[in-house]
Order: structure tokens, then sequence, then C-alpha cells
């Protein structure tokens, strides 16, 4: 596994040279605010990653996680690209995620896929996976229902129990949305309801400059920078705007790469220590909390 | 050493980017070792006055390049007498090449106009920098979406100019795959890895179509440069082909007098 500052030092010093390797993951807690620079990827799905098995899905992203200094990642959805998944669909996709997490416990947590669209379903699902089971947060939240109805309050409701963040799914297209996708002002709407939820829009709209002025005026809400093209400025205007404490890297591989969501904020015009907050030190302040209330490592 | 074979001088019409100041751009670049950059302007998507956009690229590729930016010309073969246009690129501002965005200069790649200016720049041997798109239609403003380029009838016209050195920028996941192997094998067509997506996507892309096809791309700076070179990190690839991707195809397409030119 790389040091990221090593891994760019080498790449730009010439391709001839031996990449160093970095000594493993250490055990020292990171608050994001210094130290050594410890990624961990909020968005990432098994869809479109080589493997037959969630297992080897897993060992396959590992690999490029040690290429680039992903220390550990939250996974959801399984391989599910359908956006009309069924209950036994959501089921199958969790029972996916915890196979890989299962795998290289080390490496990842799962988050748990649900719906407000099928609102007994998900909450017993929630139990299933979070309350009694290994997951630590919920979503990617995307399939069937915007964000902003009522079914998705008693989600938030557990989100808030638990302490744990809800990752949504939205978009603000050129085009307009899918019908049942939600828009940051869906996610505005169901963060003002719930103050004390953490929600993070997932794509931060795509189109960021609108969307960051969405969001801006509501605190629970946080900008993931994953799942769109690495257009420049979208990071230091998220931090001028936000503040750094609430700008949150993910990749949304297998889609994605990790490398062109990592470039966004290696790339950007911000300080050192803003970029240690981004890529790593505010997803595990908004994760602390439920990984140890379940005995995990922070 | 990298070749970096897509980036662009001058504004980006809708946001100012960081970089977007060519000693600026010229310095990041020169940050993460790059040796040359074959660099395009933005203004030649909807300038009319072109001749006016190529001075300016050639002006500041010289004044502010230190070696490093090569000129390609923007190409609109819809204004009148753009023959001209191509004469001045090769003949007074010794351009290796053009660039050319088709879709904001209102044509597709079937129109005869098309077929005839491949001609003319492959008879005097220049490269032809394609850009298939700018930006993704989800994000453009509602008042400008430009949808990429339509590449169906590209293979056809590539095997009609024998000579023609190609290379596609910014090819975008919405391409057609079949059509757009279809046209890196109907000729000396080249593509570059800005838009290259998915997790180990460059690794992926050698699978998929032959390594000498692949170039070093960034579209700095309206992409954040690390994006390719960190992509090119997460392929996995051995060093040879990475010294391939980015440098030695390059070499090769340019050729190296056009390379030591600038």
């Amino acid at each position: 596994m790389l040091n990221r500052r090593t891994l760019l030092k080498s790449l730009c010093a010439g391709y001839s040279m031996t990449l160093v390797r970095a000594e493993p993951w250490g055990s020292s807690n990171d608050s994001g605010l210094g130290g050594n620079m410890r990624i961990w990827d909020q968005h990432s799905h098994l869809a479109a990653v080589p493997g037959d098995t969630p297992e080897e899905r897993m060992a396959f992203l590992v690999k490029c996680m040690d290429r680039l200094g992903v220390e550990r990642l939250i996974l959801s959805q399984g391989y599910s690209a359908d956006m009309h998944p069924t209950p036994d669909q959501f089921c199958e996709e969790n029972d996916r995620v915890m196979r890989a997490v299962k795998a290289f416990p080390d490496r990842a947590y799962g988050s748990v896929y649900l719906s407000p669209a099928y609102l007994d379903f998900s909450l017993q699902e929630f139990d299933r996976c979070v309350r009694d089971g290994p997951m630590v947060s919920i979503g990617e939240i995307e399939a069937e229902a915007r964000c902003n109805v009522p079914e998705m309050d008693p989600i938030a409701e557990r989100a808030v129990a638990m302490n744990l963040p809800i990752l949504q799914h939205e978009f603000l297209k050129a085009g307009g949305n899918e019908p049942g996708e939600s828009s940051p002002f869906d996610v505005v709407e169901l963060a003002k309801r719930h103050p004390k939820l953490r929600i993070v829009c997932a794509h931060t709209g795509g189109n960021w400059e609108l969307a960051i002025r969405a969001i801006r005026s509501t605190k629970n809400v946080y900008a993931g920078i994953a799942g769109s093209d690495p257009t420049s400025g979208f990071v230091e205007m998220a931090v001028r705007e936000l503040g750094a404490e609430r700008v949150i890297y993910g990749s949304d591989v297998g889609g994605r790469s990790f490398a062109s969501q990592i470039a966004k904020v290696e790339g950007a015009n911000i300080s050192e220590s803003d970029k240690k907050l981004i890529l790593g030190g505010n997803l595990r302040r908004l994760l602390t909390p439920i990984l140890r209330m379940k005995g995990y490592q922070v | 050493m990298i070749i970096d074979t897509n980036v662009y001088l001058s504004r980006w019409p809708f946001r100012r980017l960081e970089g977007d100041e060519p000693a600026d751009l010229v310095a990041k670049l020169r940050k993460r070792n790059v040796a040359q950059a074959w660099a395009g302007s933005f203004d030649g998507m909807l300038h009319r006055d072109i001749a006016g956009v190529n001075i300016r690229l050639t002006q500041a590729c010289r004044t502010y390049g230190q070696g490093m930016l090569v000129p390609f010309g923007s190409i609109n073969p819809k204004l009148p007498d753009w023959q001209e246009d191509v004469r001045r690129c090769q003949e007074e501002h010794k351009m290796p090449g053009i660039r050319l965005h088709p879709n904001y200069h209102g044509y597709n790649l079937d129109d005869p106009v098309f077929a005839e200016l491949l001609k003319l720049a492959s008879a005097r041997r220049m490269v032809v920098q394609l850009a298939l798109c700018m930006e993704d239609v989800r994000t453009q403003t509602p008042l400008m979406r430009v949808s990429p380029v339509d590449i169906s009838h590209l293979a056809q016209v590539v095997e009609s100019t024998p000579d023609l050195r190609m290379e596609l920028l910014n090819c975008t996941s919405n391409i057609g795959k079949e059509q757009y192997r279809a046209a890196l094998s109907a000729g000396d067509v080249y593509t570059e890895i800005s838009m290259v997506e998915g997790v180990a996507g460059v690794g992926r892309i050698v699978h998929e179509i032959p390594l000498s096809r692949v170039l070093f791309g960034s579209y700095y700076p309206f992409f954040y440069f690390e994006s390719a070179l960190l992509k090119v990190q997460e392929s996995g690839l051995d060093e040879a082909p990475k010294k391939a991707i980015w440098e030695d195809n390059a070499r090769r397409l340019i050729g190296p007098a056009a390379s030591a030119s600038f």
C-alpha cells in the first residue's frame, strides 16, 4: 500500500522510478487534522467490478485501493444496477456486500441498501443488516422514491437513533431527473425535518455549482464528491462555501475509478489539512459513534 | 517524462479554471513531469474569428511554453475560406496538427466537408485531433446543451482517407463501444485516457484496443490533471505499457520532427 504523497512524487519523478512500498496501515488514530493521510472512501459498489463472486470482486477492489493508498471503503448496493429492485433483490445485494466485507474486514464496511418505497421491508432490513448485523451506515439509497417522501422519516429516525449517516443518491441533471430520482433540494427537505440527521449528497448534484448553493445553509447536509467527472473547481467551491468539514470523498467505483475522484481533492487548490478532512477525516468523524458501538477500530 | 496530448489554453466559457492562465498551466504541467503538451484553445469552440484564435494560441505557446506547449489550431469547416486557416496553421504557425469540435461547429461526420477537411489535413501530414465532447451533457448549462459527436460514420471516413493520422479526444462512455473500436481499427487512429472511467479503466481499455493506440491526455485545466495521472497508476500496468501511454505512443504519432520544432 502506498502513501499518497510518495505515490504522486514517484509518478511525477518518472515512470522508471520504483515506487516505494509504504508501511502497512498502522493502528494510530487520525482526527483528520494531522498525521498521515488516511483515505476512506464513502461511496463504492461491486457493480462493474471484475470477478464472479463478491469475494473476488472485493479482492480486485483491494488491489486497486492499494495502488492508490485507499485504506478503507464503505460498500453498498452489491452488484445492482437495477433501478427497480424488489425486496428480494435488496436482500441479495446486502448479502453480497456482507460477504465482501467479511472477506476483507480491515478494508471495508458495509452500508445497507433499502428504499422508502418498501418501508416495512426496509426497516426489517435495517435491523437485520445494521442493528443486528455488521453494517455501519445507510445507503446509497437510490431506488424508486425521492428522499423527501414521508416514508423516509422512519428511516431517518433509525439513523439518528443509532447515530449513523445516510448516503443519499441525488442529481440535478440538465435535462431533468429520472422519475423517483432525488435532487439536492429533496435532501435538504428531509434534513430540515430531521435536524440531528447527518446526510450526505452522493453526487452533490453533478451540477455542483448549483447543488452546493442548494445545501449551503442546511448544516446537517454534507457534499459527497463521488461519481461525476473530475471537473476543476468542484472541491475548491465546496470548501469555500460549506467548509472542508462538510465535504466527503467517495469514488462510486466500479462505474468510476478511485483515481478520477481522488484527483478532485489531490488536485484542488486547498490546504493539506482540508484534504485530510475530505479524504478521510470527516467520514471517520461521522462513523466514529457507530464504529465504537460495534467495537470496530476507528 | 509525460507527453500530454490534450490540454487547452484560454477560457472555458462558463467557469474560470485553476490553470487557465498559460503561465499557471505550464507551471502545473512542469510540476507533474510533463515534457510536452499538445494545446488547443477553448476559444476554438465558439469564436468565429478562428484565425485570431490560432494566432493567440501560437503566441501563448511560444511566450509561456518554454518549449513544452505544442499548438494544435482550431478549424471550423463551416466558416468561409476555412482552407486558408489550415494553410496558416501549418505554414505560418508551424503547427503539427489541428483540433476539431464538430458538435460545437454544427456538422456531422457524414458531412462531405468533414471528409474534405481530413483529406486536406492528411495531404499536409497534419495530425487531426477530434474532440468528441467537452462536458457531460447532464451538467451543461440549459441554454447550451451539446451532445457528444456521433461517430457512427467515422470508420467509413477514416477508411477513405488512407494517410490520415487521427487522435480521438474526450472519449466519453456515452460513445458506443463498437463504433469506437471500428474507428480505431479503420486506420491510423489513436485515443487518449482523459475520460476513460471505471475501476482500473485504463488497464481495461488496453485489453479492448491495441496498447499502441492509447495516449496520455489529461484534459487539463477543465479536469484536474491528477485524474489522468492517477488512472494510469490505478491500472496496475507494468512499466513498459505505462511508458508507452505516457510518452512513446504520442511520440510515434506526432513524429520526431514535429516533436522537436516547438
